[in-house]
């Protein structure tokens, strides 16, 4: 039995997660979630912000990372806009201007946000740490423009913004390295507060600057767009997907469980 | 149009998950498609988004007179940039030192004194500040500050390989080797959670949306 175990076939395995993925989809579920202190700090420290302040959110992903940055986007500006904060969109990953683009219009129509009033997307512009720096010292020197080529002197959210001194927080939503990057330059040597919101994938390099207080916030993945969510009660695709997530993941547990007992049960036998 | 787009994802989408039956012609067909493509959307947005703005226009109008004939001066980055294609000649292969040693120096520059700042002294405050309030703290958060301590030494311990790892430098390194085993799990751990909510996303989408145009 535990031989069998060993060489099973993997596509029973990929079967396996098919169902578990799939079956929940056709019958929705929901799983109790608590919610993280990280997320938590997040969510206190833009409730806390003053109507009119501004947050800066970057949308630093592509059309292969969008599932988890996306949702947390959606959770973060309803907020915002719930508050009264207004968002500046921009972005250090050229694929990300139109996915930046929809979802600041679709939570925008929801809320009655105004383009140019209580949001705006600057869109893309290239050099990654230059265009960090750029905008700590000043603004307008990097944008001129937003993604429409409207000159920024033409939009009456940006007038009294120059840089940095009137942003109130930066949200770095990323699947990559600049979060990093926005630490680097953004906090380091401007203090600009910076929050973020990642892929799994790089969750486990952000918890270092938790620590530090480098970061004042984190939402992790799925997990942290269904916490989110949960917290300005509006459950979306967040929520929907961590149900089904946690379901695999008490699979993979399962098989991880069963896999490393058939190993060593095999190789007790062989002694 | 949105009801063909539909199509083509879900067709795509199930040639690309048929790769875990078997390799086949249909994986082959949607990997080279996507390959293709991205590459070719990456090449159009930098056209769009970095060499028309910042190369072509400021000379443009230089020209034409539409802005200041310092616009020009845009040439200068622009040619140090192309010393980087005298790479493909043996003859002037020499000439890629210049951009590269301005890239470097330049990078240098603005990175190492932020970078020691973010990544070495943050991290060693960080570690060592609760020490300095531990009046205060509970007694939870003590015993995750001396972890943590003990972790990076250990951990650190591990990648000194100026002494021989022999009697307690190897019992310190072995432990050293759980903290990294540890961390190595969580991003593991982490992984297969981004990888879930892929899958989950594309199985919300044939559900959802291709099926919905088909009931």
């Amino acid at each position: 039995m535990f031989e069998k175990l060993m060489n099973i076939d993997r596509r029973i395995v990929f079967t396996l997660v098919a169902l578990v993925v799939i079956i929940p989809m056709l019958a929705p579920f929901s799983i109790p979630l608590t919610v993280a202190e990280p997320t938590q700090n997040l969510y206190d420290y833009i409730d806390a912000l003053p109507p009119g302040s501004t947050i800066m959110i970057s949308f630093d992903y592509g059309p292969s990372s969008f599932v988890e940055p996306e949702p947390m986007a959606e959770a973060v500006m309803k907020h915002c806009f719930d508050k009264e904060v207004n968002v500046i969109g921009i972005t250090l990953e050229i694929q990300a201007v139109p996915l930046a683009d929809k979802v600041m219009q679709r939570v925008a129509v929801e809320k009655g946000a105004v383009y140019g009033e209580d949001y705006v997307l600057l869109g893309y512009r290239p050099g990654d740490t230059f265009v960090i720096l750029g905008m700590g010292a000043e603004i307008a020197s990097v944008f001129d423009s937003d993604y429409l080529e409207k000159p920024i002197t033409e939009i009456p959210m940006l007038q009294n913004i120059t840089n940095y001194d009137q942003i109130s927080l930066l949200l770095v939503l990323a699947a990559g390295s600049t979060v990093e990057d926005w630490i680097t330059y953004g906090h380091t040597k401007f203090d600009l507060q910076i929050a973020a919101g990642v892929t799994g994938v790089i969750v486990s390099q952000m918890y270092p600057y938790l620590q530090t207080k480098q970061l004042i916030g984190l939402m992790p993945g799925f997990r942290g767009a269904a916490e989110y969510e949960k917290l300005i009660d509006a459950f979306g695709s967040g929520t929907k997907g961590i149900n089904t997530a946690s379901l695999v993941h008490l699979l993979v547990i399962g098989l991880v469980v069963i896999g490393n007992i058939a190993f060593f049960v095999q190789r007790r036998r062989e002694e | 149009m949105e009801f063909l787009g539909i199509w083509i994802a879900a067709f795509l989408t199930l040639c690309i998950y048929s790769f875990l039956y078997r390799d086949n012609p249909f994986y082959r067909f949607a990997e080279h498609l996507l390959v293709g493509m991205s590459v070719g959307y990456i090449i159009i947005l930098t056209i769009y988004f970095g060499l028309i703005p910042y190369a072509w226009d400021p000379i443009q109008k230089a020209v034409t007179g539409e802005a200041s004939r310092w616009g020009f001066l845009t040439l200068i980055p622009i040619c140090i940039g192309l010393l980087f294609f005298t790479r493909l000649s043996t003859r002037h292969a020499w000439l890629i030192r210049y951009p590269i040693a301005i890239l470097m120096g330049v990078t240098s520059g603005i990175m190492i004194p932020n970078a020691l700042q973010t990544d070495i002294f943050a991290q060693v405050q960080g570690t060592l500040n609760p020490f300095s309030v531990i009046g205060t703290l509970s007694s939870f958060e003590i015993f995750g500050a001396i972890l943590i301590v003990i972790g990076v030494i250990c951990t650190l311990t591990y990648f000194f390989f100026s002494v021989e790892h022999r009697g307690p430098i190897a019992g310190i390194s072995k432990v050293g080797i759980t903290f990294l085993m540890i961390g190595f799990g969580s991003a593991f751990g982490n992984t297969v959670m981004g990888r879930v909510a892929l899958l989950i996303q594309r199985v919300d989408f044939l559900i959802n949306d291709w099926i919905g145009t088909i009931f």
